[in-house]
């Protein structure tokens, strides 16, 4: 089928970007999206044009690497999956595709549809974790935790770090990919130890990064491709409230080792 | 000259690990500080290590080529993590999991690794679980397992298909733990394009910043590879688009001795591909195979629907065949039975390129609902891929390059031939002999990263004492002119072919001659088409752009221009191994039934290329010593 594509062009962070058109005519619907766009740059490379970066790499929806803003949705029209998971046979012939980088203050672009997420590293970096040395854990069944604990938090846990949360927040904020972490790590016995501290290092970073704050529109959760649930927002509140309590001495961590009611 | 020396510890199996961890010298705290190491890779070996040595004082500065750590490929591994914990009561041990994985290796791999990669893979599901990877539980709050192909325990760790995704969240947390301390210097988007070898000691790498483009010498006392493996010389595999053999065919050509090339993995259950343009296959787990049955139509060229085809004249070839294990064997043996259906025409799918992957049976005994909470993000996945859905119709599968046995040399301290480099996870050979079992690798590259290489660097490092050496050293100097000059001649070729075009032509020669079966004289014809075929390459390649940018093509074309370099040792090593073992089927060592027929006498040993500049590489044999278990005809019948 023959489509027009509208992609972002730009040549580095400081130049101004601008929409190139490309008409294509090989695509066919057993085609994904990423070797459609394939496609596109080894004709631009035979004619000797620079081929349009972005992208890819494990091309099944969990490595994270895709960020392509698809007719101004973060990965593209259908829900609860990655850019490298849609299927040329959701097009039809003729189609007008716009095709953008991720647009956000804390994802400054560095070339076409690539750009720099390093904020989010440098969220992980400043709570993401449960610092545990290696050695001398204990055995892995001392710690009980029930089936549905161990799912929520799985649950929590699945988010691949692509950034399409932000991308699709009004407000570019990352809400949405801390609630993911402090639920998962908060909701195991393991993660309770630090989970004021981490709650509030995090939160601190978002803002140190640039982030916007969360305006409950629920658009990360809508485009997220691991369908990471709000829900886990309202954990985050819960969570920050709380350490606001426990930074301010009380009341003291009751359970700060062992699994609570909650 | 390379001399091969495992430095395997004397003594009884079970106490080689604990003598030489005690044997071995340590460096003093305060000293760690002063010592730099350079690991690059990132993925479950890659990120453990860069923690751990992080965690125990040394400074690290860490590299990967994605924009974040958390990408690297073991983020897709699906099905599990082996450990010989044995809560089920069903039989297991530290003796059976080494057992099981020294013959699923086909008797290719070293006693002592093997036992010892058994012995702290129990230490790994505890780690991990401190990390906080959310494993699969019972309801009572126990950890869940599953079973996996080859073996009849169920030892299999699981967080449902995402197993590496939480196992490399994990790592990557605890590297995110050490950033923020100070103790590792992360450098993404950085892709080490050799190495710098001193005095026969490895000092340091030399990187392109992927960004600006800007090529330069970083130096260290020790160099750890975790680039994972090369299953990407076939084109078309399971692997990551970026997957690639440059840092290791890289530091081979600095005096790294590379072991069992031709041991490469093909799974059988991926996706069968659907046309040309297709770059990529995707796995569906192993662990479909618990469930799911593997048929085709008894009569060849038989076109009915599955649905169609009463059970009297369906072929549940691997439960004919293989009675004991039925669809759980190894993943090699699985991948040729469908390659040999297939080839007598009882494939079924476009061009005949597949099997069925039936779930039918149980989703009657147990709903459907069971079978969605097992695999549904696997049903999920094919139903995108595919437009079918598997709960109605079997899924066709077809096998695909997967993972790769073969990898630098290493001794029992997973060092190479080169005095301080050091390499773990899938970019050494050392574990898995001539084909690895499922839920191994995760096994693998955590036990390197977290438990072995920390102990062993330590040993090197104290007994080297070797000073930092500077970026402006006659050595590292040369080897960014390397560099330099290579990327130059990239951009200068100026072409009329794209790189990929190049990549595809390759994967193909390696695909048709030294894929599922290898013959004599097709890896002849092989070895002869490939350096005609790199010729064309220097002269053809089209690389756009500049650099001094951003330039993904440009990153592209310098790994394809290896995988064709690289794609001739490993036909060199599939020519030399005249016996079928593991995943190397060479057609004309076989039985009369078209099983493998191994040659204990002559190939029990590794081999070991070295290279050679302007000369084909030299052979190199490490024997293969087989004290504990004897060597057995490998048969799942």
């Amino acid at each position: 089928m023959k489509l027009t594509l509208k992609i972002w062009r730009q040549q580095g962070p400081h130049d101004n970007g601008r929409l190139v058109s490309y008409e294509t005519d090989e695509v066919s619907p057993d085609m994904s999206f990423l070797e459609m766009l394939d496609g596109v740059n080894q004709r631009l490379i035979l004619k000797g044009e620079e081929p349009v970066a972005f992208e890819h790499d494990c091309r099944e929806g969990i490595c994270g690497s895709c960020s392509l803003v698809i007719n101004g949705v973060p990965h593209g029209p259908e829900r609860g999956m990655a850019a490298c998971q849609l299927y040329m046979r959701r097009f039809s012939a003729g189609d007008v595709i716009t095709i953008e980088p991720w647009r956000a203050r804390a994802f400054p672009i560095i070339k076409d549809l690539v750009v720099d997420r390093s904020a989010l590293d440098r969220l992980m970096q400043a709570g993401g974790y449960i610092s545990i040395n290696t050695g001398g854990a204990v055995d892995g069944n001392v710690l009980l935790i029930g089936k549905e604990q161990a799912e929520t938090a799985m649950d929590a846990a699945s988010c691949i770090g692509c950034g399409a949360c932000v991308a699709a927040c009004k407000n570019a904020s990352a809400t949405l990919f801390v609630a993911a972490k402090v639920s998962h790590l908060g909701t195991l016995p393991q993660g309770k130890p630090e989970r004021a501290r981490r709650v509030a290092a995090m939160m601190e970073a978002m803002d140190r990064e640039g982030f916007g704050a969360c305006g409950n529109q629920y658009e990360c959760e809508a485009v997220c491709p691991k369908r990471i649930s709000t829900r886990f927002i309202a954990m985050l509140n819960r969570e920050y409230l709380r350490a606001g309590f426990v930074a301010s001495g009380s009341p003291a961590e009751p359970d700060s080792s062992q699994a609570g009611p909650d | 000259m390379i001399t091969l020396d495992p430095k395997i510890p004397p003594g009884p199996l079970e106490t080689k690990w604990e003598r030489r961890r005690f044997t071995e010298k340590l460096v003093s705290p305060g000293n760690k500080r002063r010592i730099k190491i350079i690991v690059v890779g990132t993925g479950l070996a890659g990120a453990s290590a860069a923690s751990t040595l992080g965690q125990l004082g040394y400074q690290v500065e860490c590299f990967c080529f994605q924009d974040s750590p958390r990408r690297a490929h073991s983020i897709a591994a699906q099905g599990g993590i082996n450990a010989a914990k044995n809560y089920q009561d069903d039989g297991d041990s530290v003796a059976r999991l080494f057992y099981d994985t020294i013959k699923g290796g086909d008797f290719r791999s070293r006693e002592a690794n093997v036992y010892r990669l058994a012995q702290v893979s129990t230490q790994i599901i505890d780690q991990c679980v401190a990390l906080g990877v959310p494993f699969a539980r019972e309801y009572g709050g126990q950890l869940a397992n599953r079973s996996f192909g080859g073996v009849q325990v169920a030892r299999t760790f699981y967080c449902r298909g995402q197993t590496g995704q939480q196992l490399l969240l994990g790592a990557y947390s605890a590297l995110c733990w050490q950033v923020e301390r100070g103790q590792v210097t992360m450098r993404p988007r950085t892709e080490m394009l050799d190495l710098v070898v001193i005095d026969g000691h490895a000092r340091g790498i030399v990187v392109r910043d992927l960004v600006t483009g800007r090529i330069t010498a970083h130096m260290a006392h020790a160099v750890v590879l975790a680039t994972g493996g090369y299953g990407n010389v076939y084109y078309r595999s399971t692997n990551a688009s970026s997957c690639n053999v440059t840092a290791t065919y890289r530091a081979w050509k600095q005096g790294a001795a590379f072991a069992n090339p031709c041991f490469t993995q093909i799974h059988p259950t991926a996706i069968p591909p659907a046309e040309t343009h297709q770059a990529k296959l995707t796995l569906m787990s192993e662990s479909l195979r618990n469930d799911g049955r593997l048929w085709v139509p008894s009569a060849p060229a038989d076109r009915r629907l599955p649905e169609e085809i009463p059970l009297s004249e369906r072929d549940y070839f691997l439960e004919r065949r293989y009675p004991r294990f039925g669809n759980l064997v190894p993943r090699d043996v699985a991948s040729r039975a469908v390659k040999a259906m297939c080839d007598e025409g009882r494939g079924v799918g476009p061009g005949g390129h597949g099997v069925y992957l039936d779930f039918a049976d149980v989703i009657e005994r147990h709903g459907v609902d069971v079978v969605r909470e097992r695999y549904g993000n696997l049903f999920e996945m094919y139903q995108r891929i595919t437009g079918e859905d598997a709960y109605r119709v079997p899924m066709r599968i077809y096998p695909a390059p997967h993972y790769t046995m073969g990898g630098l040399w290493v001794d029992y301290n997973l060092m190479s031939t080169i005095p301080g480099l050091f390499v773990i996870g899938e970019a050494n050979f050392a574990d898995h002999g001539a084909n690895r079992l499922g839920a191994s690798s995760l096994m693998q590259g955590l036990a390197d990263g977290y438990f072995i290489l920390p102990y062993t660097i330590g040993h090197y490092l104290a007994s080297a004492k070797a000073t930092l050496v500077g970026e402006e050293h006659r050595a590292s100097r040369a080897a960014v002119e390397r560099v330099t000059g290579l990327v130059a001649t990239l951009l200068r070729a100026n072409g009329r072919r794209t790189a990929a075009s190049f990549h595809r032509e390759v994967g193909k020669i390696l695909w048709d001659h030294c894929g599922m079966a290898r013959s004599k004289a097709g890896l002849t014809g092989a070895l002869k088409a490939i350096p005609a075929l790199r010729e064309e390459f220097w002269r053809d390649v089209a690389v756009p752009g500049s650099g001094e940018t951003f330039n993904q093509e440009l990153e592209y074309a310098g790994r394809v221009a290896d995988f064709l370099e690289f794609a001739e040792l490993l036909c060199h090593d599939a020519l030399h191994r005249e016996e079928s073992c593991g995943a190397h089927f060479r057609e004309e060592y076989q039985t009369a039934d078209g099983e493998p027929q191994r040659d204990d006498e002559r190939f029990a040993h590794v081999a070991a290329w070295e290279y050679r500049q302007d000369d084909s590489p030299l052979l190199h044999k490490e024997p293969l010593a087989f004290e504990f278990v004897q060597p057995t005809t490998r048969s799942y019948q």
